[in-house]
């Protein structure tokens, strides 16, 4: 049975210090106000895995949260780049975290693999790619059956991992539709998991049988956070902040602005801000 | 170009589009690929699969997606699955026909680099790096390519080989023992593409109406060549037109209408 509690000791409680943290949300169900609260309680060195970093990251990337970081695509996807992660490998602003770099197909299989309690992945990839020459950790075994090389990777085991769902009821049960992205492997591969959702409800009871749910003895914590994935989106709940994906572009350019958005934004209010965000929003 | 009824952009992505046809199954790259594969599925070829790699399967959205994950895909797609089996049923088995990809720097041979400029551990420019595109390049039937020419952008060789073309030409792609025909197709906003099929270096197969082999060649900083039987593209149908300023128009209001 996972516990019930606020945003602020759900993060104090269960993300320490110098542990792996996984944020999940394959651009849907993004948990943003997770992140920000972690920025809020000042974690440090945590290794952040996740597959595409987006504006999550590149937050508490220029916010000096990082040691590491484990990802495929970092980039503000439709937009481009992200800024304050060029910061810290172009300028080591404010910190020069470690960067270990992957294709998607690794990491869904790396998830996949952690959650399946194997020690590594083995998949037919980065064939002729330059990856295998920069990060040691993409290796290759040879199929016993065929002789076929395929790709190996270590799994990921993160200490915690994030999600945003739309739903929990209330033993802990999770639901998630739309697109689910790596969300429940991300969850079974960890060891702890804190869930964030949009509402809680009585039961199950109406939600056809097949959509993707978390038992709720595989979830730590649930939080209810209300808009808690602006400017992503929850599927159902409101649209995804296309807008503000775009003006992160320029708020991200330099380090005044970034750092004057994120006192503003982030360190001076607490997550009851999320609902008002995407009151516009709302579907 | 300016006194044509249409802008070379416009141009770049029909071309583009046409090379799709019906029975595609196509992984879409976000961006330009994206809006050419849109405009495909809207005139010559409404049976064509869509496939995004946030998992949507049969994706047909009124809008361009911003993003690789906009609820619009899913919305609108047969069917949704998580990333690893994205990646493990449906790319790495085998299903996809077409990966189409944009590129930050591409080389003759359709290496293509999205993850620095520069050197890997100190880059000039650090790049988003390679999400899909390493496995969709080897796994997918074959690779088209669509991006805009300019010397920055279409090298002699690239800094980084985030995913994998013909490799130094030739028969490198079965010498690493990759199985499919990899890049096939080139669409610029200046010319059609093909590999030669000896040395897999791009050649122009067509110039699109309006370019000159000047232009061609001052914003590519590879030495052009053209097959014998070169041919001006075919300029734009009305129809194909209208589709794409369309699709653009009902594109721009919703993403700006957030709000």
């Amino acid at each position: 049975m996972p516990k019930f509690l606020t945003l602020y000791s759900a993060v104090g409680e269960f993300i320490h210090d110098g542990d792996t943290v996984a944020f999940e949300g394959f651009t849907h169900l993004i948990p943003f106000a997770a992140a920000h609260e972690l920025i809020r309680q000042g974690k440090r060195d945590l290794t952040l895995v996740r597959m595409t970093p987006d504006v999550i990251y590149d937050q508490m990337i220029g916010m000096g949260l990082a040691r590491k970081v484990i990802f495929s695509y970092a980039g503000n996807p439709g937009v481009g780049l992200l800024r304050r992660l060029r910061d810290t490998v172009e300028n080591g602003w404010p910190n020069r975290p470690e960067l270990e770099e992957h294709s998607h197909a690794a990491m869904a299989n790396a998830y996949e693999a952690g959650a399946a309690g194997l020690p590594c992945a083995i998949f037919r990839g980065y064939r002729g790619a330059g990856l295998k020459a920069v990060n040691p950790n993409i290796r290759s075994v040879v199929c016993p059956f065929t002789g076929e090389e395929l790709a190996a990777v270590p799994s990921i085991r993160p200490d915690v991992t994030i999600v945003h769902a739309q739903k929990a009821n209330r033993r802990g049960d999770v639901l998630i539709e739309g697109i689910i992205g790596v969300q429940k492997e991300a969850v079974l591969a960890a060891k702890r998991s804190i869930v964030t959702v949009e509402e809680i409800v009585d039961d199950f009871y109406d939600v056809h049988t097949n959509l993707c749910i978390l038992p709720h003895w595989t979830v730590t914590a649930i939080v209810q956070v209300p808009g808690g994935a602006h400017p992503s989106y929850a599927y159902g709940y409101y649209k995804r902040d296309n807008a503000m994906y775009m003006t992160w572009d320029t708020i991200s350019s330099d380090r005044d602005k970034f750092t004057a958005w994120m006192k503003q934004n982030v360190l001076d209010v607490g997550p009851d801000v999320f609902a008002a965000r995407v009151g516009s929003l709302r579907q | 170009m300016t006194d044509l009824p249409f802008t070379a952009t416009e141009m770049m992505t029909i071309a583009a589009a046409r090379a799709l046809s019906d029975e595609d199954v196509c992984f879409v790259g976000i961006g330009a690929p994206s809006a050419a594969c849109n405009v495909a599925r809207l005139t010559h070829a409404p049976d064509i699969t869509l496939i995004y790699e946030s998992g949507t399967i049969g994706a047909a959205p009124d809008v361009l997606p911003l993003s690789i994950g906009d609820g619009e895909l899913c919305e609108t797609a047969v069917c949704t699955v998580s990333v690893p089996e994205m990646f493990r049923y449906w790319l790495q088995g085998g299903r996809i026909t077409v990966g189409f990809l944009g590129a930050a720097q591409l080389d003759p041979f359709g290496n293509i680099n999205t993850t620095v400029i520069g050197s890997y551990d100190k880059p000039k420019v650090r790049l988003p790096g390679g999400g899909g595109a390493p496995e969709i390049a080897t796994s997918c039937g074959k690779i088209f390519i669509t991006m805009k020419q300019s010397k920055r952008g279409m090298v002699k060789a690239i800094d980084f080989y985030t995913s994998f073309g013909h490799g130094e030409g030739g028969d490198h792609r079965k010498r690493l023992g990759i199985t499919t025909e990899g890049p096939a197709l080139l669409v610029t906003d200046l010319a059609v593409w093909k590999p030669d099929p000896a040395t897999k270096a791009f050649t122009v197969v067509s110039i699109h109406p309006g370019a000159t082999r000047q232009q061609i060649q001052d914003t590519c900083c590879w030495n052009v060549h053209y097959t014998a039987d070169v041919i001006e593209t075919p300029a734009p149908t009305e129809i194909e037109l209208a589709t794409l300023r369309n699709l653009q128009e009902r594109t721009r209001i919703a993403h700006q209408g957030s709000k």
